[in-house]
């Protein structure tokens, strides 16, 4: 397979390959935070994770609408605004879900899985009616398509790095979030133990809706990301949910930095088994292997030691 | 195409010039208008217990109007109806007017199959028009079969199919690929070719016939690469590396759905424009339905080989479009697709009205031969294989979301579905 190249393609290939794999790096850890605060923290299964997701894309779209019809001149920083409102809507559908439905089903986790997945068909079906059963195109402002070229070879694009500076500085403030303030520590407090959390006076209920807002509202910035790279339609949300729970279970349901190392290596792996099998091959290799790991280590890559 | 039928304001109101800018008018002109139910007796015209009454007649739609390919199929639903409003407009099917009885696909193949079932076994429909995927289409054959339905089949689709029961509207694999292969190896000069699609049966089938084309039928031609994601696949970065470093003449892309949007997107983010044609991106699976959603900037220079654009500059189709945009509003856009899905119906009615009757086997019979003038695509005609006769375009994409064409076959392609040399 390799004799096909010579020694500076070889090392190019490597190297694109590499920066590929980042790109999927930060896409799945864009996804799978979201998730995984919710899931790792919660216990919840959030099958309309998808569905929030694409809430921040469709934000997105109506933003760069406006934008275009109203501001054209301020039409290339239209995306920082578009991010924050799709944070501020996803959460705050977030919260309504948690007030209106999960509240209700904490002691029971198959209940919320099938809840949230009623959930994601009627989102889907309210997107459609709202904005059309097609796609949308989304404009993205000039200065973000294109690429560096590095060398003949090698070329970045800068949507890529783009995504992966979202997806460092998201992981930074929610490591933050969770480990230097009240909220963080009221959530890490009640996932130990939520009697004794209760006791201590802590309000767990409204530290829950929190909680599932914040992740909701995390997802709605990816589904914004994605507009550069994916599609933006009523049921585009599906394309995202089995990577992400992928990447959640993976790397330890409970740990977030399990979730950003599972991330990394499903992403690497995929992105190097792409190169030199075809695509589905590569899929199919990556989903085994994590099978395989799982077998071995139902809890994931990192699990959070707790005295049972 | 005289100029003065282009100016219906001119020459005062005459009845020609009262239709002009309609499809109806060209329609008008084919067939005999106002044919009275009253010298087709129902009892002659329907012997098999078909839905057929003294003044109406029902066929079904059968599309997914909800799930993943309600994308795809809405504009497939839209133009039937469009066609079946204007057919009652003129005075109906043997005088009869046409009722619908529109089923929901969901995008899932085994409710495809049992909704074709109600259709023929509880509605008794005397034809429907139906199906996107050709996943459902297998679903619902054997139940057409079976209880003698007919089925209009929009989409263009893999071939390697010809049945009883059903007439193909749209183009089979070789007639929307061949032309287009040798197009871009003759007029750009092409000798190098990525395939590249989504995993499925479609893509895999069209990209071996084009293989075969390429190697076999092509001097000094090549392929050197060929690779597939599966359906809903986003991240296209690994293959576009691929191509970097094979440097193609031609990426030929049969890519399919939302994967679409991120190929293209990431592909011009990766520096490949396909305006530079440096490669030629070359694909069969994006109409202008899909350009929607991908984004006019993020496409436009690429070619697309199908048999219909809503650009195309003929009389017929000024008055489609005019009449489609009438009925669905000022911003929709027709595909190659919508443009079969809208054939359906006037082949049907040309079929049944050459037959005298609405009895499927004598539709059938009918059917081979059956001309249609009004055809927005242009002049087509039913081939013995229950597929059509029609040209072959290449459209190049602009920015606006549009097609311009910019080559069209001289003459009218034959439907090969069992294509020798090619399996």
């Amino acid at each position: 397979m390799f004799a096909d190249y010579s020694w500076p393609e070889l090392g190019a290939i490597f190297a694109m390959q590499g920066f590929a794999g980042l790109i999927l790096f930060s896409v799945f850890v864009l996804m799978a935070l979201g998730l995984a605060i919710i899931f790792g923290q919660m216990g919840v299964i959030n099958m309309a994770h998808g569905e929030f997701m694409i809430l921040g894309a469709y934000v997105t779209y109506l933003v760069s609408n406006l934008f275009a019809d109203y501001m054209p001149a301020l039409f290339g920083g239209y995306f920082f605004l578009a991010m924050a409102l799709a944070f501020l809507a996803s959460g705050a559908l977030g919260l309504l879900v948690e007030w209106g439905l999960i509240r209700h089903l904490y002691k029971r986790p198959l209940d919320t899985l099938l809840a949230t997945w009623g959930l994601s068909l009627i989102l889907q079906q309210i997107y459609r009616s709202v904005f059309g059963a097609r796609e949308v195109g989304v404009s993205i402002p000039d200065w973000m398509m294109g690429s560096l070229p590095i060398t003949d070879l090698i070329e970045v694009p800068i949507n890529g790095i783009f995504v992966m500076t979202l997806a460092v500085s998201i992981s930074l403030s929610v490591y933050i979030l969770m480990f230097k303030s009240t909220w963080g520590r009221q959530v890490r407090a009640i996932n130990n133990n939520r009697v004794m959390a209760d006791a201590v006076g802590i309000n767990t209920a409204w530290t829950d809706r929190l909680t599932f807002g914040i992740g909701c509202g995390v997802a709605g910035v990816a589904g914004s990301a994605f507009t550069m790279i994916g599609s933006t339609g009523p049921t585009a949300g599906q394309l995202y949910i089995v990577d992400t729970f992928l990447v959640v279970v993976f790397g330890g349901a409970a740990s977030l930095l399990g979730t950003i190392a599972s991330a990394f290596s499903i992403s690497q792996a995929q992105s190097i088994m792409e190169f030199f099998l075809s695509g589905s091959m590569a899929k199919v290799l990556t989903l085994l292997v994590v099978v395989g790991i799982l077998m071995i280590r139902p809890q994931g890559l990192f699990a959070l030691k707790l005295r049972k | 195409m005289s100029d003065k039928d282009q100016n219906p304001t001119a020459g005062g109101m005459s009845r020609r010039a009262m239709l002009a800018g309609s499809a109806a008018l060209t329609a008008a002109l084919f067939t005999p208008k106002g044919l009275k139910a009253a010298d087709f007796p129902t009892a002659e015209v329907n012997t098999t217990g078909l839905a057929v009454t003294d003044t109406t007649v029902t066929c079904g739609i059968l599309h997914s109007i909800t799930g993943t390919m309600a994308i795809s199929e809405t504009g497939s639903v839209q133009a039937e109806k469009l066609a079946i409003k204007q057919i009652n407009e003129q005075g109906g099917i043997l005088g009869r007017q046409i009722e619908f009885i529109q089923e929901d696909g969901a995008s899932d193949w085994p409710t495809f199959a049992e909704k074709a079932r109600k259709l023929l076994v509880n509605d008794k429909v005397a034809s429907v028009m139906g199906c996107w995927t050709s996943a459902s289409r297998k679903a619902v054959l054997p139940v057409f079969e079976q209880h003698n339905g007919f089925l209009y089949y929009p989409t263009f689709y893999e071939g390697h199919e010809e049945s009883p029961n059903e007439i193909y509207t749209g183009q089979e694999a070789t007639q929307q690929i061949i032309a287009g292969l040798d197009w871009v190896n003759q007029t750009k000069g092409a000798k190098t070719f990525y395939l590249l699609g989504s995993d499925y049966i479609w893509p895999r089938t069209s990209n071996k016939i084009a293989r075969k084309h390429i190697e076999n039928f092509m001097d000094g031609c090549k392929v050197v690469g060929e690779e597939y994601y599966p359906l809903g696949h986003t991240q296209f970065n690994s293959v576009i590396n691929k191509i970097r470093l094979r440097k193609p003449d031609v990426i030929y892309a049969i890519v399919v759905g939302g994967s679409n949007v991120a190929f293209y997107k990431q592909l011009i983010a990766a520096g490949i424009d396909p305006a530079a044609e440096k490669p030629i991106v070359l694909t069969i699976s994006v109409t202008e339905d899909e350009i929607r959603g991908i984004g006019g900037e993020n496409i436009a220079g690429s070619y697309a080989c199908m048999k219909y654009f809503q650009s195309l500059e003929n009389e017929n189709n000024l008055g489609f479009v005019e009449a489609f945009k009438e009925m669905w509003g000022d911003d929709i856009v027709v595909g190659d697709v919508t443009q079969a899905a809208y054939l359906g119906p006037w082949l049907w009615k040309a079929a049944v009205e050459k037959a005298g009757s609405f009895d499927i086997d004598k539709v059938r019979e009918a059917s081979p031969g059956i001309e249609l003038n009004t055809a927005p695509e242009g002049y087509v005609k039913v081939h013995e294989n229950h597929h059509l006769w029609s040209k072959t375009r290449v459209g190049k994409a602009q920015v606006d979301g549009q097609y311009e064409v910019v080559f069209e076959t001289a003459d009218l392609v034959e439907p090969d579905p069992f294509p020798e040399g090619y399996q």
